[in-house]
């Protein structure tokens, strides 16, 4: 019988292959006394060089996808599996305590982990801690003979299954294995669920339960489509699948024509089709699917992926391949946003009751200016290699844009007296996420050049509603009236100053929102870059001025429901 | 005859993870006897948990001492590393 799941359509495509779990194994084990160590201490070395020769190949996959840097925490691990003294007392435990390899690997590492954990004022030491465990973890694996999965050493076409997938994991995955997955818990906007759509593999996020449904080699369909997984189907059901793969690649094929068409609507209103990126690698993803804009370059990426913060020289490299990549388009970057959900291990933050209504984004960056001009001066120094734009996050009122835009202009001026060539037409905006900025976006508009929408945030604090809190989450409703309206207003606000406003959250590259937006003039719409090409072809065949009659009738509605359905009857 | 030189570290972060590996990479090429000496503990500085747990900060004087036939090499192929990490000097 074939089993179905139903999780969140999370990433368009159709794949079919064998389930490889991406979970951990059991690594529990009993302290036992043993009668010869020294078959014990063999036993201990095969599994260090299993374990080395594992780590060698995550290493170099790691290396090739993500960089040396990244890297250096698997070359940190192939160390801690050389050390002569750790090896050494492990060995020593064997042979004068007579126990097993499982017990005195996990004794000795233990003592090391909890000398690290104590020296609580170096967070460094304390990530060690962290770094010990790993090993441990993979020894232990392959004494027991059980496997620690990783995305690196999977080296035939699998669907990943896993509760869910962190960012090293998402970097790990090679396409040309790696033809979709599924996960336990997500959302649409999940890290997991933005990296299916650069990656273009298909993807359900949110099942609930995969993981304990599937097991490892069963066959699985992912429909990324319509977010429904089938374990161990017929032929019958498979052959139906091949069929829709096949028609889902002939409609991606027809997009690709328009790759290098104008983003233009049936009366003849061009607008600009951008992408959401978050390293500068994602320029080519979003060059080969037609973006004539970057209209967000998340640069937290810098920050996150690293053991400390980023010097302006890394960042300028990064921020100079990014606005390259581009050939003359515009690049948006938004600064630091760091805080909410996203935190960094060198950087510790105090805690906080509502970290989302706390210290975060440009708040931290008006406070640690040491942070934010080493950003600024980067961003500067990068903008003569093309057309660089900034935005700042999470600005709430009028004096925190000034003061923002204030430091930059000083940075700026420093950089040119010191000789260093700053490009002179940099466009600073601003983020629209907080409803009282939404509330003042007139006065606001005639400081910012542009604004950019943030509908994840701006829904999310309008609703007062915590999008990942399964009990309110039917509140994060981008098509009620409430947030149209705003979005309304800070669009004309905008125009009314002779500015732009652009979307770079999730609702841009909605398929029901874009007419809406569309109809009321939104000049910028940056979506995952696998998205374009199909809002495109939606563009094509709209009308205008038909749209802004559709966006006023949507703006007197009394619920989001009704707003779909007339969308829906729209466009039928 | 052993070989010694004291070292000052700056690096802001001090010996942390990624300059501990290198150091100690470099000191795993030779057969001598290479210690680590800081506030007066001294560990091998092939081991890498050794070299961690001394949680040697900025502006520490450490003591690099080795014994063996590649003594003279091995000090200044630390040293080296030191200074090209801007770790010490």
């Amino acid at each position: 019988m074939t089993k179905m799941l139903k999780g969140i359509a999370a990433s368009d495509g159709i794949a079919a292959a064998k389930a490889y779990m991406l979970v951990q194994p059991d690594l529990s084990f009993s302290k036992a006394s043993i009668d010869n160590p020294e078959t014990e201490i063999k036993r201990l070395e095969a599994s260090l060089e299993a374990s080395k020769k594992e780590l060698e190949i995550i290493k170099a996959k790691a290396t090739e996808n993500l960089g040396a840097d990244e890297a250096g925490v698997f070359e940190a691990h192939l160390t801690i599996l050389s050390d002569p003294e750790l090896i050494g007392q492990i060995k020593e435990k064997i042979t004068s305590e007579k126990i097993n390899a499982e017990a005195a690997l996990k004794n000795v590492t233990d003592m090391f982990i909890s000398m690290f954990e104590a020296m609580t004022d170096n967070v460094y030491m304390q990530e060690r801690a962290g770094d010990v465990r790993d090993v441990t973890k993979r020894v232990l694996s392959h004494l027991l003979g059980v496997t620690l999965p990783n995305p690196a050493l999977i080296n035939e076409e699998v669907v990943i299954v896993a509760h869910d997938l962190t960012p090293s994991d998402t970097a790990q995955l090679d396409r040309k294995y790696v033809k979709g997955f599924i996960t336990d818990i997500g959302g649409r906007t999940s890290h997991s669920a933005i990296m299916s759509r650069t990656l273009e593999i298909a993807a359900i996020v949110g099942s609930g339960n995969a993981t304990s449904e599937i097991k490892d080699g069963d066959q699985v369909i992912i429909d990324g489509i319509e977010g429904n997984a089938l374990v161990n189907p017929s032929k019958a059901e498979l052959a139906d699948y091949a069929q829709k793969a096949a028609d889902f690649a002939a409609q991606k094929a027809e997009w690709k024509l328009l790759k290098n068409a104008k983003s233009v609507t049936a009366d003849g209103k061009i607008v600009t089709l951008a992408a959401n990126i978050g390293t500068p690698d994602d320029v080519l993803g979003a060059v080969d699917n037609g973006a004539e804009a970057v209209g967000l370059f998340r640069s937290e990426f810098l920050y996150m992926n690293s053991a400390e913060l980023p010097t302006e020289d890394e960042q300028f490299e990064a921020y100079k391949k990014a606005i390259e990549g581009m050939n003359g388009k515009q690049v948006v970057v938004r600064t630091m946003d760091i805080g909410g959900d996203k935190k960094l291990p060198y950087l510790p933050l105090p805690e906080e009751e509502n970290p989302f209504l706390g210290y975060r984004a440009i708040r931290i960056s008006l406070d640690r200016q040491d942070i934010f001009r080493t950003q600024l001066r980067a961003l500067l120094r990068a903008s003569s290699f093309g057309r660089l734009a900034i935005m700042f996050p999470m600005i709430a009122t009028v004096n925190e844009f000034k003061q923002a835009k204030a430091i930059f202009e000083e940075e700026k001026a420093k950089l040119i007296a010191d000789g260093t060539k700053v490009s002179d037409d940099i466009e600073v905006g601003m983020m629209m996420e907080i409803p009282a900025a939404a509330m003042i976006a007139d006065k606001l508009a005639k400081y910012a050049d542009f604004f950019s929408i943030g509908t994840n945030d701006l829904i999310g604090y309008t609703m007062a509603a915590d999008r990942g809190n399964e009990r309110v989450s039917y509140l994060y409703q981008p098509y009620n009236p409430s947030i149209l309206r705003l979005v309304k207003q800070i669009i004309d606000a905008s125009h009314a100053e002779g500015k732009w406003t652009g979307m770079c959250g999730e609702m841009a590259g909605d398929q029901i929102a874009v007419p809406l937006l569309a109809g009321m003039g939104l000049d910028e719409f940056s979506m995952s870059a696998t998205s374009i090409l199909k809002t495109r072809s939606l563009m094509k065949k709209l009308d205008t001025s038909k749209m802004k009659d559709l966006a006023d009738a949507a703006l007197d509605c009394e619920t989001a429901e009704e707003v779909t359905a007339l969308v829906e009857k729209y466009t039928k | 005859m052993a070989k010694e030189q004291q070292f000052h570290v700056i690096a802001e972060t001090g010996i942390h993870a990624r300059p501990a590996t290198l150091l100690v990479q470099a000191a795993s090429k030779f057969n001598s006897d290479i210690t680590l000496t800081y506030n007066e503990k001294a560990v091998n500085l092939k081991s890498i948990m050794g070299v961690m747990s001394l949680g040697v900060g900025q502006n520490a004087d450490v003591t690099i001492k080795a014994e063996g036939a590649d003594e003279e090499d091995a000090i200044a192929a630390i040293a080296d590393t030191m200074a090209k990490e801007g770790l010490a000097e």
